[in-house]
């Protein structure tokens, strides 16, 4: 089979995770990772899942690989915080079956809360990382991945990053592997990761690491491309590509596996040209490794440390030349919204009304920091929103946070903030907790979880009840309310953050977008009946993209983004606005 | 690498711009050529400024166009097209859906939507402008506003009608794979 497929890098890492026989694969959605447990669960040879969070999923993988398979997870690069624990130990650990953790960094922010650099981690914890540079190379480096695992004894790191993972480009498909389990030996020296036992291994993972930086001289993913040689790059990843476009002629030495560095590869071709740039996206890794080595290099003196690189980055920068660019046009800003008839913005505009500052979380929700909501406060991590609100409590005292409540969604607070809440029972807090329950992890776009009763594979399955692992918690006042029932919303977390005591309140109502309720609501949308509008703007206060505001004063509502939820009718007290069946 | 063609697809997020660039993808693919696109996925999909990219030629290195390179320019909604309007190169076709979508900078007042875009950006550009939206609801179907911009753009690429029938027919879904191409076809024929 040699058929030729275009292919998202992400679907790429997928189908070389099926070609590697892999026979686990475990993760927590993040932009921009998620593609890949999507398209990995089209392959039934495959078990995959959505765990809770990353940690669970590295763990989930780690086990599998024990057990004697080749097992992977994968998440975004924050993600990688999270699962950083059973990471760093397991690098000590190393594997049975092959174990790759595919870790997805995002230059320049397309959808996350930093932007750090996976390759920091993997030298602290000591794990090679292999980086490809387009769809092909993502399938290819994913199968070498699982064979430097087995072979060096080790995890491995697959990075890519957001232009990697999103974009497509042609791949050649071949069969799945044959891989045999690998037999499981009990061996507490090597899988017992107490003192004595680690104090060994770390030796052996000073060496390993030693061995393939030595190895890498020869591994055919290190490839220098030697032309002219007044210049030459050392680069890798997406940033390959843009010393192929900008400087066709230049020598290159294009680094598939980033750590360990293959320094004699580098000590070599540094020899061979005259000017050596380093062309690395993010932080300056393999910059600061080659100066300490005493070769002369340009790195970060004229390339940044912050968001994407480009061909024309080169250009400017290395060719000096004119490219004789128009200027961008000034344009309104469009940053992202909640989108219309999402329940969200109803809940926000209650807290807004209510002059109330949320302690926020990472998800959809993350937007009502922006005007005119302007509800969230704080966005630090997943989970974050409870233990920060109580923390403000601990230090300021509880009558501080009677204006205040914790935000996060169902998804984030089955990953991480149901820790959070524990503490905030166990420790005394009187903090209001918002749980807006939209029954699906909305912003990477409708990942199930542990809550929703079903599995990426498709299984129907019990819902963990979110009202009932409250409850069980000891907590007392835990209330479910329809999201858009703003009156009733009003009054109870006027009631709840006024008490001394933890409450929970769970607000119902799905995502809009999601297929399901697509498919089994009647479609409505709302209408405006001009000669009632009083032309007040209250309407528009929700900042409802679907809303309009007409040179006259009065208001269109666009019937193609318009999902009919009638926020903006009960905002409307003059029955300027309905709402009807489309 | 000079033969390569840039195209770009520029739109708010929900406008369909990636079923645009897949169609894209797969036309170029079928057609001998190497191909990369380049899409956004996440938060910028609710409701933010979208961009993706396609090129094709022989060998494609970087899958990003940047700024001056675009052959040809697909905007769904005016405010984009003038936000990428510097991406085109000086000979380079922008096709435009006449549609405003207000950002929520503009609908809280803190900027105004600029006016006569599509007359401003005629002085500098070869502009070819259509109300996909108009001829979408004519057909019945508002969704497919976004092929029919599409099947205007086709005018301007090198490959048969036959080509992107049979492209659009493997791209979307079953059940919309006839409106979808009579959309084709009224952009690409008519509009």
């Amino acid at each position: 089979m040699s058929e030729k497929k275009i292919m998202l890098g992400n679907e790429a890492i997928a189908r070389g995770a099926y070609e590697a026989g892999v026979k686990v694969s475990a993760a927590y959605p993040g932009t921009p990772s998620t593609e890949i447990s999507e398209n990995i669960v089209k392959y039934p040879e495959i078990y995959a899942e959505w765990s809770p969070n990353e940690k669970v999923a590295m763990e989930v993988a780690i086990g599998a690989s024990i057990s004697g398979v080749r097992s992977m997870a994968s998440m975004k690069h924050v993600g990688v915080n999270v699962a950083s624990d059973p990471l760093y130990t397991i690098s000590y650990a190393g594997v049975n079956g092959g174990l790759v953790l595919v870790a997805a960094d995002d230059p320049g922010l397309y959808s996350s809360q930093n932007e750090q650099d996976t390759r920091c981690v993997a030298r602290a914890a000591m794990v090679p990382v292999l980086e490809p540079s387009d769809s092909q190379e993502a399938k290819d480096f994913m199968k070498y991945a699982f064979e430097l695992s087995e072979k060096y004894d080790t995890p491995v790191i697959l990075r890519t990053t957001t232009r990697l993972s999103h974009s497509q480009g042609p791949v050649t498909l071949e069969e799945r592997q044959k891989i045999e389990d690998k037999v499981y030996e009990r061996n507490v020296g090597k899988f017992v990761m107490m003192p004595g036992n680690a104090k060994q291994r770390h030796l052996y993972v000073e060496q390993r690491l030693k061995d393939m930086a030595v190895d890498g001289y020869d591994m055919p993913i290190n490839r220098m491309e030697l032309n002219d040689s007044k210049i030459g790059f050392i680069t890798s990843g997406i940033a390959y590509q843009y010393v192929k476009e900008a400087c066709p002629e230049a020598s290159v030495l294009k680094l598939g596996m980033v750590h360990p560095l293959p320094r004699k590869l580098i000590e070599e071709f540094a020899e061979k040209v005259e000017v050596l740039y380093i062309f690395e996206e993010l932080e300056p890794v393999f910059e600061e490794q080659i100066k300490s080595w005493g070769i002369n290099c340009i790195g970060k003196e004229i390339f940044t440390v912050q968001g994407e690189y480009s061909a024309n980055m080169i250009r400017k920068a290395v060719l000096h030349q004119d490219a004789d660019l128009k200027d961008a046009a000034k344009v309104p800003a469009r940053p992202p919204i909640l989108c219309p008839g999402c329940p969200h913005r109803s809940v926000y505009s209650v807290l807004n009304k209510l002059k109330i500052h949320a302690a926020g979380d990472i998800g959809c929700y993350t937007l009502g920091a922006v005007a005119p909501l302007s509800v969230v406060d704080t966005t630090v991590c997943m989970g974050a929103s409870i233990s920060t609100l109580h923390g403000m409590e601990k230090a300021k005292g509880k009558d501080y946070i009677k204006n205040w409540v914790a935000v996060i969604g169902d998804s984030t607070f089955m990953h991480t903030g149901v820790n959070s809440l524990m503490n905030m029972v166990y420790n005394q807090g009187t903090g209001t907790v918002m749980i807006l329950d939209n029954s699906t992890t909305g912003m990477t776009g409708h990942q199930d979880h542990a809550a929703t009763g079903k599995t990426l594979m498709g299984e129907t399955v019990p819902a963990i009840n979110i009202y009932h692992l409250c409850k069980a918690m000891g907590i007392k006042n835990v209330i479910e309310v329809d999201a858009f029932d703003t009156a009733l919303l009003e009054k109870v977390i006027k009631e709840e953050v006024a008490k001394d005591e933890v409450s929970v309140i769970i607000t119902k109502a799905p995502c809009v977008l999601l297929k399901t309720e697509k498919a089994t609501k009647v479609a409505k949308e709302c209408v405006t009946i001009s000669e009632k509008c009083k032309k007040c703007g209250m309407c528009l206060r929700p900042g409802c993209p679907a809303l309009t505001k007409n040179a006259d004063g009065t208001i269109s509502i666009d019937a193609t983004m318009c999902n009919g939820c009638g926020l903006c009718q009960q905002l409307c007290k003059f029955g300027a606005i309905e709402v009807r069946e489309k | 690498m000079n033969n390569t063609k840039n195209i770009m697809i520029v739109g708010v997020g929900g406008q369909g711009t990636l079923l645009t660039s897949r169609i894209l993808g797969g036309i170029t693919l079928a057609a001998g050529y190497d191909v990369k696109l380049s899409e956004v996925h996440g938060m910028a999909q609710r409701g933010g400024s979208v961009v993706t990219f396609v090129r094709y030629g022989e060998s494609v290195a970087e899958p990003i166009v940047e700024e001056g390179q675009a052959d040809v320019l697909i905007a769904f909604e005016m405010l984009e097209a003038l936000r990428y309007a510097h991406f085109l190169k000086k000979d380079g076709v922008l096709i435009v859906n006449e549609q405003r979508i207000d950002p929520i900078t503009v609908v809280t007042g803190v900027a105004q939507y600029p006016e006569n875009i599509i007359e401003d950006l005629e002085k500098e550009y070869k502009v070819l402008k259509v109300d996909a939206q108009k001829a979408a609801l004519e057909m019945g179907n508002s969704k497919v506003f976004n092929i029919i911009v599409l099947g205007v753009a086709a005018r301007h690429m090198d490959f048969p009608k036959e080509a992107w029938l049979d492209v659009i027919e493997k791209t979307v879904p079953p059940k919309t794979v006839e409106i979808n191409k009579k959309a084709f076809l009224l952009g690409y024929e008519e509009v």
